[in-house]
């Protein structure tokens, strides 16, 4: 018969002999073979005295961005949550006053902003989904709780810190395309 | 007995019970450290250096555990399982000449509990009452699992004594003892029982693995197939007993395998050191335990290198391949013994 595939092998069914069935050469064998890794170097990393380097576009903790003037980003404009397969989004919308207008990017701002932590899949849909590069998925972890509650995170663990310095790096997420998109400053989206 | 006999053994008594309990408490650390290592890890090293301090925690742990009686259980019979697992693992050090003889005051002391002319006797009938620990834990727990894995246990545990017995008898054949401190003295130098029933301490291993329930014959205890077995109503430190209970004898069937197949406390070429007979005894009490973690340490290397066996294959090995062997094995050196009469 023809092979399906390069790695099919013939299974054979023979008997045991005796000194097989007493199992004893292939324990011995065995016990050869864990007695090298007794030696071996050991992989463990003691967390959290170390920590493994994650990759850039580890798609950790979101973070809501601000822009250059310390605005925020976001117009609660819904889109994220729309597209999040998880429904971990939830938000609230307002209209922004006069007098406001160093604080939010547009006029149209969200008051409220909760991710559920524990819906979440981090699957980074969020960020692509956002026209506003609002939200970003970044190399932070989720932090451990113990209650439910706790895992909701509003927008007081989501949205960057004011200070530039403190500002949270999300570069090496962005593809080469969104860069060179963003230095046309033609567009309003990058002004 | 004279009074200072008496005080001398009791303190020996007091020493070998805290070593045993001492041994089997950092033999379930040992066991996690080898696991690890075996597997590229690192094991316990959180509680203290090395986590040595593990065996404490885990201690603590259990006796912190809410602690359930079934409600049709037998509440006597409950609580007589882990006790009998418990006591008569302790009970069997009593007869191991953990060393030579001290002499304190001019008064030869030897480093054994008592000396029982029957003592390999007195083993085999500890590990036997041993299964009752087994199968009344079993039997109380009033579940029908619970008795599953006992009879199990217990069945595994009879089977495998037999083959033992066997290769036992071989070795009764060549020292004509069944003293243990007797067959140790004949083991000076090198003169190891291994050497002359290579076959029967291969026999009398795999047997001393199945006796103790360890890998790979520790189906009593293999959670995901088959729930648990005689153990899974137990909670809180009645669980620990049990456990605790097996460590304790890996640690005495290590010392029976050393005392019987490897010398004992017999040193070779220690009489060359020239040293006084004291320090001579504790010395070769150290190699005693060097040989006993050995050994221990091989329960662990086969633990994490062989898959569990299935259960007909288990007894296939018990009564197809061990039974005849020991017979055969059994024919051969009552052969070989008549010939050097006769001869
Ligand atoms: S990462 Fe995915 S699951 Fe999480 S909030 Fe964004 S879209 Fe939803
Ligand atoms: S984060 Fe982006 S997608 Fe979500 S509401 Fe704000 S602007 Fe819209």
């Amino acid at each position: 018969m023809e092979k399906l595939t390069g790695r099919s092998k013939v299974v054979s069914n023979k008997k045991l002999s005796f000194w097989e069935s007493i199992y004893l050469p292939a324990i011995i064998g065995g016990m050869f073979i864990t007695i090298k890794h007794f030696f071996r170097k050991k992989v463990t990393i003691n967390v959290p005295e170390q920590t493994r380097k994650r990759s850039d576009v580890y798609r950790g903790m979101h973070v809501l961005k601000r822009d250059d003037e310390g605005r925020e980003r976001c117009t609660a404009c819904g889109l994220c949550a729309l597209s999040c397969p998880a429904e971990a989004i939830t938000m609230v919308a307002a209209e922004r006053k006069p007098g406001e207008e160093h604080l939010y990017r547009e006029e149209k701002y969200a008051t409220i902003y909760e991710i559920n932590m524990l819906r979440c899949i981090f699957c980074g849909d969020c960020e692509e989904a956002c026209p506003k590069e609002a939200i970003f998925l970044t190399d932070r972890l989720v932090e451990s709780e113990y209650k439910r509650k706790t895992f909701i995170y509003g927008k007081d663990l989501l949205v960057e810190p004011l200070e530039k310095d403190k500002r949270i790096d999300v570069s090496k997420r962005q593809t080469p395309e969104v860069l060179e998109f963003k230095k046309n400053k033609k567009l309003t989206h990058n002004k | 007995m004279e009074f200072a006999t008496i005080l001398f053994k009791t303190i020996l008594l007091f020493v070998i019970f805290v070593i045993t309990l001492l041994v089997a408490m950092y033999a379930t650390w040992a066991e996690r450290k080898v696991a690890a290592f075996i597997q590229d890890r690192r094991g316990p090293n959180r509680a203290g250096p090395m986590g040595l301090l593990q065996p404490l925690a885990d201690g603590l742990k259990m006796f912190m555990k809410e602690e359930i009686i079934p409600m049709t259980a037998n509440r006597v019979l409950f609580i007589m399982g882990p006790s009998i697992a418990m006591t008569t693992a302790c009970l069997t050090g009593a007869i191991i000449p953990w060393g030579g003889n001290l002499t304190i005051n001019n008064k030869i002391y030897s480093l054994q509990i008592t000396d029982l002319n029957i003592g390999i006797l007195y083993i085999f009938a500890m590990v036997s009452i041993g299964v009752y620990g087994i199968m009344i834990g079993g039997w109380a727990s009033n579940n029908k699992y619970s008795l599953l894995g006992a009879i199990r246990a217990a069945s595994q545990m009879i089977s495998y004594e037999l083959a033992m017995g066997l290769s036992i008898i071989t070795l009764v054949l060549t020292t004509g003892t069944l003293s243990l401190s007797e067959i140790v003295d004949q083991q000076q130098g090198w003169h190891w029982n291994i050497f002359y029933h290579p076959l029967g301490f291969i026999i009398f291993l795999i047997c001393a693995f199945a006796e103790c329930n360890r890998s790979p014959f520790d189906l009593p205890e293999c959670e995901t197939e088959l729930i648990g077995g005689y153990h899974t109503e137990y909670s809180s430190m009645k669980l620990g007993f049990y456990l605790f209970a097996e460590y304790i004898n890996m640690f005495i069937s290590a010392a029976v395998i050393s005392t019987l197949y490897f010398g004992g406390y017999h040193m070779p070429f220690i009489h060359h050191l020239d040293l006084s007979p004291n320090v001579m005894t504790l010395i070769g009490s150290a190699f005693f335990f060097l040989k006993i973690f050995f050994f221990i340490f091989l329960f662990m290397w086969v633990r994490w290198t062989l898959p569990r066996f299935r259960f007909d294959q288990l007894m296939n090995l018990g009564w197809k391949r061990l039974l005849p062997l020991g017979i055969i094995n059994m024919f051969i050196t009552a052969l070989i013994i008549l010939l050097n009469e006769y001869l």
